[in-house]
């Protein structure tokens, strides 16, 4: 098969001023090595996940013996240095392919999809990226090689898009921290192999009366750190999601992740990309919806003849094929500009704008695509049988997930040069 | 421990398969292809053997350049190095011409460090006729033991436990020999990215039936001892009769069993 070649001749005009390049022509593709990985989770995701996700959607079942055979494709060391025991800087080993796996692992269940995203982008990126020498030795290999995963508490019960709003207090007693407060929504934080939670807390405040936020490492189990039930969730059934709450919860001072009273700054970066990654997992909602609509089409007779027939229901597939081609461009594009701000040829400014028009723009696509693949199976599309069910259900949280859609409006906006 | 493991790039058995109306042999072109998930256990066989103890497995195939792919996979699955005999000549070949073939290169690979084992698959997910081993062995002069759902190696020989259906066999043959493996044999790993991107740097190299010394008249559609006459389109399943129970839908049931001689 040869590459997917995206070739995107784009006048740039949504970077900030500052980064403008006025009739800039930019072109990328993904290479043999991206679509060899994609030939490979495609696979994998069709023969370990495919066969089983009925059931475990079915019964909320995180499927926590996928994780290491995930670990062993090394699909969680792909944007991790050999020595930690990943791949990143070999051939195609990038975040552009960490995009591409979590994009075919989607187009079979999102939940699993986002079980990988999550568990790179919350749970290694953070730790790999501000943590210490000592730090990255004790968690990494394991979360790298999928012996365990971590998660990222962020969002409160009353914070959500405010997060600067932390209640989550961390106080130095001596040489421990002592963290007192909650965490909503924190994905692979209760698993059976979940060692490690990195969690934003208040531990001042800043001359301009602001809160001073810092990242703190606490281990699973630690006394004090209680994880609450699974939620009852609309969708994501197979994907791991709790409330983690603080009591006098004491962890040592060199649990500190990264430079204390940077927590917030540490966590917007972290959310740039992991909006390209919820991008990724769009698109291969979208795809999948587009699949398995397009087959029902041809085949599914009504009135003597394949319901695609009708422009009624074609026009509207060929709507959602438009969805993703675009999803596909914006996707890949806000992906290769975040691989080439790493290698220091594009600005933070450009890879978050591209993150937030692909992410908002890949999952509304996705919730509509959704909405017409179900419209498609007709009353069989209602019917947990069928996969389209479960993907309109998955869908939504998309529009939500690490930054809304009125979020991903506003950054763009400020990104155009409107004020804030 | 010197392993030639045969693989073959079969069509999709997911996608729609046909036959090329030409000359009503498989149509390979308008198909996506992959490597035969039967040959995934022989080359994770061979990979364990080697993995236990050492040496090196070279996968070999047959096949129009597309079959590289087979070969790729299979390096990527850990396989130290690949074999592709591609001649167009080839075209059309029945499993006598082809194992001519696979002989003539396996003899090849062993001129410089002779082959301990040859392991295949039990048959092709496309032509699935599972005599393929057995010809090669007789042409190589090897002891075949096929249909293996257990093989160990052990110094000079070479033993399989075979399930039959009305008992289980061991049979053990002296090196060199052939082994056929079964779908029970092993769980076929997956690449990984390491895989990947190590396989990108293995050796492959690109035999044609002259390299082999092979004359072009032995094989193909030509030389073969078969050919398909015609080939029909098996008529598109009809809907099934619907039987609303009134309270003798086990009497209905009964009597369309009976009239088509299920029961």
């Amino acid at each position: 098969m040869p590459p997917i070649v995206l070739y995107l001749y784009v006048n740039v005009k949504y970077a900030p001023q500052a980064q403008r390049h006025e009739f800039e022509d930019t072109m990328f593709e993904l290479s043999q090595d991206h679509e060899d990985l994609r030939a490979l989770v495609r696979d994998f995701a069709e023969r370990e996940v495919a066969p089983n996700i009925a059931k475990w959607d079915a019964a909320a079942y995180f499927p926590t013996d996928l994780v290491p055979k995930m670990g062993d494709l090394g699909l969680f060391g792909l944007v991790v240095p050999e020595e930690l025991g990943g791949t990143a800087g070999e051939g195609g080993s990038d975040f552009t392919s960490l995009c591409v796996a979590i994009e075919e692992l989607g187009r079979v269940d999102q939940s699993i999809g986002i079980t990988l995203s999550a568990g790179v982008g919350l749970g290694i990126n953070p730790i790999l990226t501000y943590g210490n020498d000592e730090q990255k030795q004790r968690f990494l290999p394991d979360l790298v090689a999928g012996r365990a995963l971590a998660g990222f508490g962020l969002t409160e019960p009353d914070g959500g898009s405010d997060a600067a709003a932390s209640r989550t207090r961390a106080t130095l007693e001596g040489d421990e921290w002592v963290i007192n407060g909650s965490k909503a929504f924190i994905t692979n934080s209760g698993t059976e192999i979940t060692s490690v939670v990195t969690v934003t807390a208040r531990t001042g405040t800043n001359a301009d009366g602001s809160p001073q936020l810092s990242a703190i490492l606490i281990p699973a189990g630690t006394p004090g750190l209680t994880v609450e039930p699974a939620y009852h969730k609309l969708g994501w059934h197979v994907s791991d999601t709790h409330g983690l709450s603080f009591d006098n919860c004491r962890v040592p001072a060199a649990n500190l992740l990264g430079e204390p009273g940077q927590g917030f700054k540490q966590f917007l970066k972290t959310l740039d990309d992991g909006r390209i990654a919820i991008s990724a997992l769009a698109l291969g909602c979208a795809r999948a919806c587009l699949e398995l609509a397009t087959d029902h089409a041809k085949t599914r007779v009504a009135f003597g003849r394949p319901i695609g027939a009708n422009q009624g229901v074609s026009f509207q597939l060929a709507d959602v094929e438009v969805m993703v081609e675009a999803s596909r461009a914006l996707t890949y594009k806000a992906a290769w500009l975040k691989d080439e701000h790493q290698a220091g040829r594009r600005s933070v400014g450009e890879v978050k704008q591209a993150a937030a028009v692909a992410k908002l723009y890949s999952t509304e696509a996705a919730v509509a695509a959704t909405r017409i693949a179900t419209q498609v199976f007709g009353g069989n599309g209602f019917m947990e049988e069928y996969p389209v069910a479960r993907f309109y259900r998955d869908a939504k949280i998309l529009e939500i997930g690490e930054g809304t859609s009125e979020i991903q409006r506003m950054v763009i906006a400020r990104g155009l040069g409107l004020p804030a | 421990m010197n392993i030639v493991v045969c693989v073959k790039y079969v069509p999709d058995a997911q996608a729609e398969r046909t036959f090329d109306s030409s000359d009503n042999t498989t149509d390979r072109a308008n198909v996506d292809g992959l490597l035969s998930e039967l040959d995934e256990y022989a080359v994770e066989e061979a990979l364990q053997i080697v993995e236990a103890g050492e040496g090196e497995v070279t996968v070999l195939t047959v096949g129009p350049a597309s079959a590289a792919d087979a070969i790729k996979k299979s390096l990527q699955m850990g396989a130290h190095r690949g074999v592709h005999v591609d001649d167009d000549a080839i075209h059309g070949s029945d499993a006598i011409a082809t194992s001519l073939v696979l002989a003539e290169a396996i003899k090849k690979i062993g001129a410089d460090n002779p082959v301990d084992l040859v392991v295949t698959g039990m048959a092709s997910t496309d032509g699935a006729m599972g005599v393929v081993p057995t010809m090669l062995a007789e042409r190589l002069g090897l002891p075949a033991v096929t249909l293996a759902s257990e093989l160990e190696v052990d110094g000079g020989s070479a033993t399989i436990r075979r399930d039959g259906d009305t008992s289980t066999q061991s049979i053990t043959a002296t090196l060199p020999a052939l082994v056929s493996v079964t779908d029970q044999i092993n769980e076929p790993r997956y690449p990984s990215f390491k895989g990947i991107m190590a396989a990108k740097k293995k050796p492959v190299e690109h035999w044609s039936l002259a390299d082999l010394g092979v004359d072009a008249s032995q094989v193909g559609l030509d030389a073969a001892w078969t050919r398909v006459e015609t080939f029909t389109a098996r008529p598109p399943r009809s809907q099934g009769e619907i039987v609303n129970d009134e309270g003798d839908g086990g009497q209905k049931l009964a009597a369309f069993l009976g009239e088509h001689k299920f029961v």
